[in-house]
């Protein structure tokens, strides 16, 4: 018998004579895997997947965005941001529109193709859109740390960073109907396994840190239902060949060294006290929303879509009565539809009719 | 003569001629384009196909190919797989001023090599001058004849249930490399465009006498967009992604990118719709024609017009018809 | 939320590394790992090396189910 059928025969085991259980997932990469290797359909119907807030496309506020596009409009400005952003709508406009009718857009691969392009350009003003949660963060404070030890005097930063700690306080605390929490790998190896303590700890949260593999992902679920069943949560690194108890100690050091925490607003969520992070004071002059003299954007909220509902696993994407009517992939509606690993597009994509 | 494109070179007169005299007509030299008439006289059989189709390409040189061999392949292909055997191209040229004459040059020489490799001959052609900065250095605008053998049976275009799919060559080499020489991604080695002529190996597959259902070049869209088309309203298409030729660096490169293969474009690999039983007969001739990587890589069954990924632990995802444009991602 | 892809150190010329991910290589920062060598098989997100990986991953499967049993 294969690994993947050993897994499957003993989370329907573990499983049998629960009520329904909810997983959610906190990882857009997870939400995006678990389509991609239709786990779904090797679990128990009493065990459900949900997505949580780990997109940071979907999670990135429309005054954000806005404030991205009023940077890109700016004539002297060369923006870099991670192609994720590019399609992201706030109000009828997108960075990729934006391209097209000739701003200077650049898709950058990694944050350091902003600094190799400043030192190129120096007449040039380039501004790095920063966002992700723990795994980048310590990519842009890489950058600025790289700009300043270089002298580079054309760069600056729009940090739309955030951290999930303070979110999944915010979003599982009550009533959240989340049984179980699958956490991000990827975070996880920044942040060491010991950041997700926290749940079993203060919220009674089954929790397991997971890979991306089906195999992976399989046995995580395993260790959920195991620990649901037996009404112990704990915390199982089930991805202990990259994730380790400590954090990268060097990468928090450069995060601690540019960034402090700040409230933060949430697309579909709202704000959440010091879930963000914002450039230190002593650090200003690579602010960029400081340097161009921003004004803060208000965004009125504009549709009656369900995304906050999604995100804090309240609903399925298809509960909400816009999904795949008005807002698909072509046109999306609301953040969890934009990236194609938000909740809802990946739902779209992957499940489908059938499915 | 300058060494670059001026608005001269648009004006119908000696510069034209010089233009057109130098560089275009010792290139694609052949008896229906060396009287430099207005229009070519060409010989062909009762039924000829015949196509169209414009090329504009940030950059114009990629790994694998450029511009020129990618507007002669691409047209000699959307005839190939009509079953007709290409013939003519006609090749209406876009300069902008300030274009090296250089860079002309070597486009034309490679529209000139790629037509001599699938044995089609250009016939006629334009140019016009635009101001720089109006078109992306160049743009091509073709046109193909092809004509059919006598008594052949032209392939009907329509899968049917009971067919398998097969796939001449390995995927997505294309579109990854033009899009990693676009953004300047600096994969080493750099990932080569697979773009080339189908013609020869669609003729091997259709002369060893394999009733081909539905053949086509998956270019924008991908594997994807075809068998999303393919599957309509009335079949499901069912694709076993193990089985999927991906070349390593590509699948490297779409992995970092985080792109779907199945969804990048191709310019130089044939998808045929054809029964299972004839699955064999149409391998054989592909792997004889040079297809070494050629594979059976989906199924046909009645159904509502969805495709389906069999992934490698045994599940099945859907597989959605192409929206906008790739980007690459770090989500 | 990241998208994260395992390779080999091929090289390391002072920040930046050559990662070999078997077909085609890419330059990498090794700013957030500095202790990395050649042949280490490490995670690169968003043109980053982020962790070293423990190659050994039947192993490591293994061992999570025990584990798991003892939940």
């Amino acid at each position: 018998m294969n690994t993947i059928q050993t897994i499957t025969e003993r989370i329907a085991n573990a499983a049998a004579g629960l009520p329904q259980t909810t997983i959610m997932e906190v990882c857009g990469t997870h939400t995006h895997a678990i389509r991609r290797h239709g786990i779904r359909q090797l679990l128990p119907e009493n065990i459900r997947l949900v997505s949580g807030p780990g997109c940071p496309v979907c999670v990135t506020a429309e005054e954000d965005i806005a404030l991205a596009l009023a940077l890109a409009k700016l004539p002297n400005v060369t923006l870099f941001c991670f192609g994720d952003m590019m399609r992201v709508p706030c109000g009828d406009e997108s960075l990729l529109q934006l391209l097209s009718r000739g701003a200077d857009v650049r898709i950058a691969l990694s944050p350091l193709d902003a600094l190799a392009f400043a030192k190129e350009h120096p007449a040039r003003e380039v501004v790095w859109y920063g966002v992700g949660f723990e795994t980048t963060t310590p990519h842009t404070a890489a950058l600025l740390e790289n700009a300043k030890r270089d002298n580079v005097k054309n760069l600056s930063v729009f940090s739309a960073h955030k951290t999930m700690p303070n979110a999944l306080r915010a979003l599982l605390g009550e009533d959240s109907g989340v049984d179980a929490l699958l956490c991000p790998g990827h975070v996880a190896s920044i942040t060491g396994a010991d950041a997700f303590r926290f749940l079993p700890e203060e919220l009674r949260l089954p929790a397991a840190i997971s890979g991306f593999e089906a195999e992976e992902l399989l046995v995580a679920i395993l260790a959920l239902v195991t620990m649901q069943k037996s009404g112990n949560p704990a915390l199982i690194n089930a991805y202990p060949r990259v994730v380790k108890p400590e954090p990268n100690e060097t990468a928090r050091a450069l995060v601690d060294a540019w960034f402090t925490p700040c409230d933060a607003v949430w697309r579909g969520l709202g704000m959440i006290p010091q879930s963000g992070l914002s450039l230190l004071p002593e650090h200003s002059k690579y602010d960029a929303v400081k340097r161009f003299a921003l004004k803060p954007v208000v965004v009125p909220f504009r549709n009656a879509c369900r995304c906050g509902d999604v995100l804090r696993g309240g609903i399925e994407p298809t509960e909400c009565p816009l999904f795949g009517k008005v807002c698909v992939p072509q046109h999306p509606l609301g953040a969890c539809m934009v990236s194609s690993e938000g909740a809802c597009a990946a739902y779209y994509q992957y499940e489908g009719a059938g499915i | 003569m300058t060494d670059c494109i001026t608005l001269a070179h648009g004006s119908g007169g000696r510069d034209y001629r010089e233009l057109v005299e130098t560089i275009f007509a010792p290139a694609f030299q052949n008896e229906y384009l060396s009287p430099l008439t207005d229009a070519a006289v060409l010989p062909a059989g009762d039924r000829i196909a015949m196509t169209t189709d414009g090329f504009v390409v940030n950059p114009l040189f990629f790994p694998g190919g450029d511009i020129g061999r990618l507007a002669v392949c691409g047209t000699v292909n959307d005839l190939a797989v009509s079953g007709a055997i290409p013939r003519y191209l006609s090749c209406a040229m876009v300069l902008e001023t300030g274009l090296p004459l250089d860079t002309l040059r070597r486009i034309v020489a490679s529209m000139a090599s790629a037509a001599k490799e699938a044995g089609v001959v250009i016939v006629t052609g334009d140019t016009k001058v635009v101001e720089a900065g109006s078109c992306a250095g160049l743009t091509i605008t073709t046109a193909g004849v092809g004509v059919f053998p006598a008594g052949c049976v032209i392939p009907p275009q329509q899968p049917q249930e009971g067919d398998v799919i097969l796939c001449s060559a390995p995927i997505a080499s294309h579109g990854m490399a033009v899009m990693a020489a676009r953004h300047n991604l600096a994969f080493d080695p750099a990932i080569e465009s697979d773009v080339r002529p189908l013609n020869h190996l669609i003729r091997a597959v259709l002369e060893a006498g394999v009733s081909v259902r539905a053949m086509r070049d998956p270019t924008r869209g991908g594997v994807a967009g075809t068998l999303t088309e393919w599957a309509g309203t009335k079949l499901n298409i069912t694709l076993e992604e193990d089985f999927l030729p991906v070349r390593a660096d590509v699948r490297a490169a779409c992995a970092i990118l985080g792109i779907d293969s199945v969804y990048v474009a191709n310019e130089g690999v044939a998808l045929f719709s054809l029964p299972a039983e004839q699955a064999n007969l149409a391998l054989a001739a592909l792997q004889k024609a040079g297809c070494k990587e050629a594979a059976i890589i989906g199924s046909v069954a009645n159904g509502h017009g969805s495709v389906f990924a069999k992934t490698h632990i045994g599940t099945f995802r859907r597989v959605l018809p192409p929206t906008g444009e790739l980007l690459p991602r770090i989500c | 939320m990241c998208l994260a892809i395992p390779g080999t150190i091929a090289i390391i010329e002072e920040e930046t590394a050559t990662i070999d991910y078997g077909g085609t290589t890419r330059r990498a920062s090794v700013r957030l790992l500095p202790d990395v060598a050649i042949g280490d098989c490490v995670l690169v997100h968003a043109g980053f090396v982020i962790q070293k990986i423990d190659p050994d991953e039947g192993a490591e499967l293994e061992a999570l189910l025990k584990e798991v049993e003892l939940l």
